[in-house]
């Protein structure tokens, strides 16, 4: 696998404007014509499921907005952890755009790990749309707390998490909480993260995190009750790759902000790039569209330009808020930069994850 | 309430719903009666249409799909000995002696009536469950759910056969095979021996079409007849209706069952069947025939597996928690229709929860009518000579393993738990009890570890822990007491085991139990290799299995004839003796061999293969029966595979070449 250096923000800016020219250079989108033609739309995940009804939302859109209005066809290929189907799309998909495949948080992961299971390369591909998304952490008022002001209180307390295992999603709010400080207790084998809020209605976890649109339809009535205070939501990346507050929760301070707060300085150091790599893989990058190897730019544009249009159709706009969360897919520029950022590791801070993960809970990473 | 009860019961009730919902009963019905084609394959076929629906319309038809597909299921539970879907493995064990006996259609009625008793009353509970439910959900944590899996696990006790050794070893064999792949604890992979199909577990559409379909299809191909033996297909109807209407106390109290363990996040739906099936032998007091054909153990868990569907439509809708893959996919259609699980479908949303309460409890007697009306003509398939509708069951057979992950992998997995099924079935180890430890390995190990963590041993002082352990030590008692196993009751336990006296001919059922042993070894041996938190569950587990051979073991040696641990029925079995029964491996060689094709040309190619042979070389089919039946089957597999879109798993050939979608 191959793994580059860690991208500074001068370079991202780079990226992002050599991707805006590139875009810019393939307004021929015109001339691909799909009409007629099927796409398979590979999510390497079973059905049902955040990744599913994501691609199943998006299809029939994506159907409407293709030149030539193709047939758009969801194929789930589960198993593996999302590392068999993504495989079977390296090796087998060929670069006529008739075959597309969404990724995961889960599918960068295990890429970002080297898990051996990965025979495949994010940066053989290219991307048509990366869907961003985003989270809010919270914790209960029974530990003294009664804002997000009053972080510093976790400091010295005993803190449960409810995890889905150190190297799934949950691994953000693993290093995230390790980066701060905090004393918490990661109890693995959850299911999912509405799995984890039951664990912290019950009490027994008095830290959790939920994606945003969970957090506003679950967390948000706790919070109203006094049950429940928040404390910072993730955030989100500008295309400078810098760390923003969420716009779906302006009053929340972002994970930086927080970290801030907590320790008068700003995040920075190794342990800080492992933190922002796999942020990035989860959070900001955590779905993604990408065409094979090799495929032509106009194709790539095509498909940009469909997921651009689509945005503007009464059913997106409908139902995109439960969906996606209160997250626009972004195409272009963005998207690239978010996939550099999203699938770039350096090997030193690989090898300090591995070895943190295997002295501290245990887990074996297999060889790379 | 009231109001908002009955406004959702008017719009219900318009035309354009009940249309609506009428489609989607009948494509759960269509997808109910294949076996291994559950809830997730129906729903994936739906949820391309949903868009542009309104809420109401599209959940009534999303609603009618899930409601009937455990209605529909029992047609190939009962009628070929082959789990329909995860939620009536338990029906096999008496419907299909029924069958057997000529009784296919008394069977079927009995069921349906149940199914449609339990859907309805699962509804009326839910109604006013639901308002309640949210605090009660919320008193299970992790310790009262590690309680509920030991309680499931109890149900072993009734199913454990007749030799208790031979029983819990073969339930040590299926927590093992549970707890394949990840360790919930640590996440190390445990037995994967270098295997990528094996790092998510094996999953349970293979286990439970390998250890129940697989021996029942090689069984029936050997002996050649028809699956009835008689030639009448029984009283019918009427029968059946009177069997449930006498039975109508077990029937509400198996739904409550299902209703309330459905709706307990965790726990899961795949053991409801048996934990009712279970239940209903530990009760019946009157002339008991469970194993042989007792009625009652298919109203059981027919009652309890509609009702167990409404019950998990409650953490889905309020917790946005799917207990079951099915209902992960009904959740990703919610999402899509715009609706947001949350705390508000009690609140705001009342009325669309009421709507859905309520579509549960009419696609129930949609679903029950029309199988009904189909009890009869369907149950003519148990007429027809088996080995003409052999070749159509292996094909369904393995199309419902391959959904499970869509590798070749699901295949060669099917066909050796297959080759396992098939001695365990020879040598009278209890499957039932092998698939509870199977289903209950993962929640049993994490919820103890969740509770461990969270409470530490005073976990078990909690009252509902106390409570529920209570149950279970009394589940166990009256489970004792009741074993029963394919031969009907075993208790009181004598040695009066149809035997062979000669050590010679026991030999091959010490070679299987030895190679148990071998196998729980080897676990032994891999958990050896992990931490701690990740070898406690899969070494005591071994540890415990290898104690119950060494127990058994000595018995089967040194047991004298008829000791009730023996059991061969290739020495004992009805059909030993008798002309023109084939062997045992006939029905295996037949699955190997289009497993085997399939790994050279991919699975469509292979079918096109494996039918023609089958029908000309097995069934002495002439020509033109040959082109239909193959024609038939060939159509069907390809409409199914491309209203699924899938492909289909692939070969050597599609390593080398390009081929056009099916062959891909």
């Amino acid at each position: 696998m191959a793994s580059n250096v860690n991208i500074t923000r001068r370079v991202a800016l780079g990226l992002a404007a050599g991707a805006l020219a590139l875009g810019l250079a393939g307004p021929a989108a015109a001339e691909v014509n799909l009409s007629g033609k099927t796409i398979e739309w590979i999510i390497p995940f079973s059905a049902g499921g955040g990744s599913d009804t994501w691609a199943r939302f998006n299809a029939p859109l994506l159907s409407k907005y293709l030149p030539g209005n193709p047939v758009v066809v969801v194929v789930n290929e589960p198993g593996g952890g999302s590392t068999k189907g993504t495989n079977l799309f390296a090796a087998r998909a060929k670069p006529d755009g008739l075959t597309i495949l969404g990724t995961s948080g889960s599918t960068q992961f295990p890429y970002l790990l080297g898990d051996p299971r990965v025979r495949y390369e994010y940066k053989d591909w290219k991307i048509a749309m990366a869907g961003p998304t985003g989270g809010v952490v919270y914790t209960t008022p029974s530990l003294g707390l009664s804002g997000p002001e009053d972080i510093a209180m976790l400091k010295d307390k005993e803190l449960v998490y409810a995890s889905q295992g150190a190297t799934s999603l949950d691994l953000v709010p693993l290093l995230g909480f390790r980066l701060m400080g905090f004393n918490v207790q990661h109890v693995f084998g959850f299911k999912g993260r509405g799995d984890g809020r039951l664990a912290f209605e019950r009490g027994e976890v008095n830290i959790d995190y939920q994606t945003s649109s969970a957090y506003l339809k679950s967390v948000q009535p706790l919070v109203d009750a006094g049950q429940a205070v928040p404390l910072f939501s993730w955030g989100v990346l500008n295309e400078a790759g810098e760390v923003m507050r969420d716009p779906t929760f302006p009053d929340l301070p972002s994970f930086v902000e927080a970290y801030e707060t907590l320790t008068g300085n700003a995040p920075s150091g190794p342990e800080y790039d492992a933190y922002f790599a796999f942020f990035t893989a989860g959070f900001p990058a955590q779905k993604m569209v990408f065409l094979p190897k090799g495929t032509p730019d106009d194709i790539v544009a095509a498909y940009q330009k469909a997921f651009e249009d689509m945005k503007a159709d009464p059913e997106y706009q409908a139902n995109a808020e439960t969906v996606l969360g209160t997250y626009e897919q972004v195409t272009g520029p963005l998207a690239q930069a978010l996939f550099e950022k999203g699938t770039t590791i350096t090997p030193e801070l690989r090898k300090q994850v591995a070895t943190m993960l295997g002295d501290e809970y245990g887990v074996k990473l297999g060889e790379d | 309430m009231v109001d908002t009860l009955l406004s959702a019961l008017a719009t219900l009730l318009t035309f354009q719903h009940l249309f609506y919902m009428l489609i989607g009963v009948s494509i759960g019905l269509v997808i109910g009666v294949i076996p291994g084609l559950g809830g997730i394959a129906g729903l994936s076929l739906l949820i391309p249409f949903l868009y542009g629906m309104d809420e109401i319309t599209a959940l009534a038809m999303l609603i009618g799909l899930v409601a009937v597909i455990p209605t529909s299921d029992t047609f190939s539970s009962v009628l070929m000995g082959i789990p329909g879907s995860s939620a009536s493995q338990a029906t096999v064990l008496d419907g299909f002696p029924l069958a057997r006996q000529g009784q296919a259609a008394r069977a079927l009625s009995a069921s349906f009536i149940s199914s449609m008793a339990g859907g309805i009353f699962g509804a009326i509970i839910l109604t006013g469950f639901v308002v309640i439910a949210r605090p009660i959900i919320l008193s299970f944590g992790s310790a009262e759910l590690f309680m509920l899996a030991l309680f499931g696990l109890s149900m072993v006790a009734v199913l454990a056969g007749r030799s208790l050794a031979k029983g819990l070893a073969a339930c040590a064999i299926g927590l093992i095979i549970g707890s394949i792949g990840g360790a919930p604890a640590t996440g190390e992979f445990r037995m994967i021996f270098g295997f990528d199909y094996l790092y998510d577990g094996i999953p349970l559409v293979i286990v439970g079409l390998g250890f129940f379909a697989i021996p029942e299809i090689a069984d029936l191909l050997r002996k050649n007849s028809a699956i009835a033996s008689g030639h009448t297909l029984g009283t019918g109807w009427f029968q059946g209706f009177r069997d449930w209407w006498a039975n109508i106390w077990l029937s509400m109290r198996c739904s409550g069952f299902g209703c309330i363990i459905g709706s307990i996040p965790g726990l899961g739906g795949s053991v409801v069947d048996w934990i009712a099936y279970g239940h209903a032998v530990q009760t019946v007091k009157k002339d008991p025939k469970f194993g042989k054909g007792d009625i009652r153990g298919v109203i059981a868990p027919e009652s309890a597996n509609n009702a167990m569907q409404g019950g998990a439509l409650l953490p889905t809708m309020l917790f946005g928690i799917p207990g079951s893959g099915a209902m992960a996919v009904f959740l990703g259609g919610m999402v899509l229709l715009g609706i947001q699980p949350g705390p508000s479908m009690v609140g705001a949303d009342l009325h669309i929860t009421y709507s859905v309460v309520w579509s549960l409890a009419l696609a129930n007697v949609m679903g029950a009518g029309i199988c009904l009306a189909l009890a009869i003509p369907i149950s003519r398939l148990t007429q027809i000579p088996f080995q003409r509708l052999a070749p159509f069951m292996i094909v369904l057979v393995c199309f419902a393993a391959f959904q499970a992950t869509r590798s070749l992998a699901d295949l060669v997995a099917l066909l050796g738990l297959g080759v396992l099924g098939v001695l365990m079935k020879r040598f009278g180890w209890p499957r039932p009890a092998l698939l509870i430890g199977y289903v209950l390995a993962p929640q049993a190990e994490t919820y103890f570890y969740q509770a461990l963590q969270f409470n530490g041993w005073s976990f078990l002082g909690r009252p509902g822990v106390i409570i529920i352990g209570l149950m279970t030590l009394a589940s166990v008692w009256f489970g004792l007491r009741n074993r029963v196993d394919e031969h009907g009751n075993v208790v009181p336990n004598e040695d009066d085991a149809p035997d062979v006296p000669s050590f010679k001919a026991h030999l091959p059922q010490i070679g299987f139990a030895a190679a148990m042993a071998g196998v729980l070894l080897i676990a032994l041996l891999d958990s050896l290799k992990h931490d701690f938190l990740a070898q406690v569950f899969p070494l005591s587990v071994s540890v415990i299995g290898l104690a119950m051979l060494a127990i058994l073991l000595p018995q089967l040696v040194r047991g004298k004839t008829g000791h009730h641990a023996h059991f061969d029925a290739e020495l004992t079995g009805d059909h030993v003796g008798q002309p023109g029964v084939g062997t045992l491996w006939g029905g295996l060689a037949w699955i190997a061999g289009l497993v085997g094709l399939t790994a050279l040309v991919g699975f469509y190619a292979a079918l096109l293969v494996f039918f023609p042979l089958f029908l000309v070389i097995r069934a002495k089919a002439g020509l033109v029966a040959v082109v239909l039946m193959t024609a038939g089957a060939a159509g069907f597999i390809l409409l199914l595979a491309w209203a699924l879109s899938l492909n289909f798993p692939s070969g050597v050939l599609q390593d080398m070449a390009d081929l056009p979608w099916p062959f891909r």
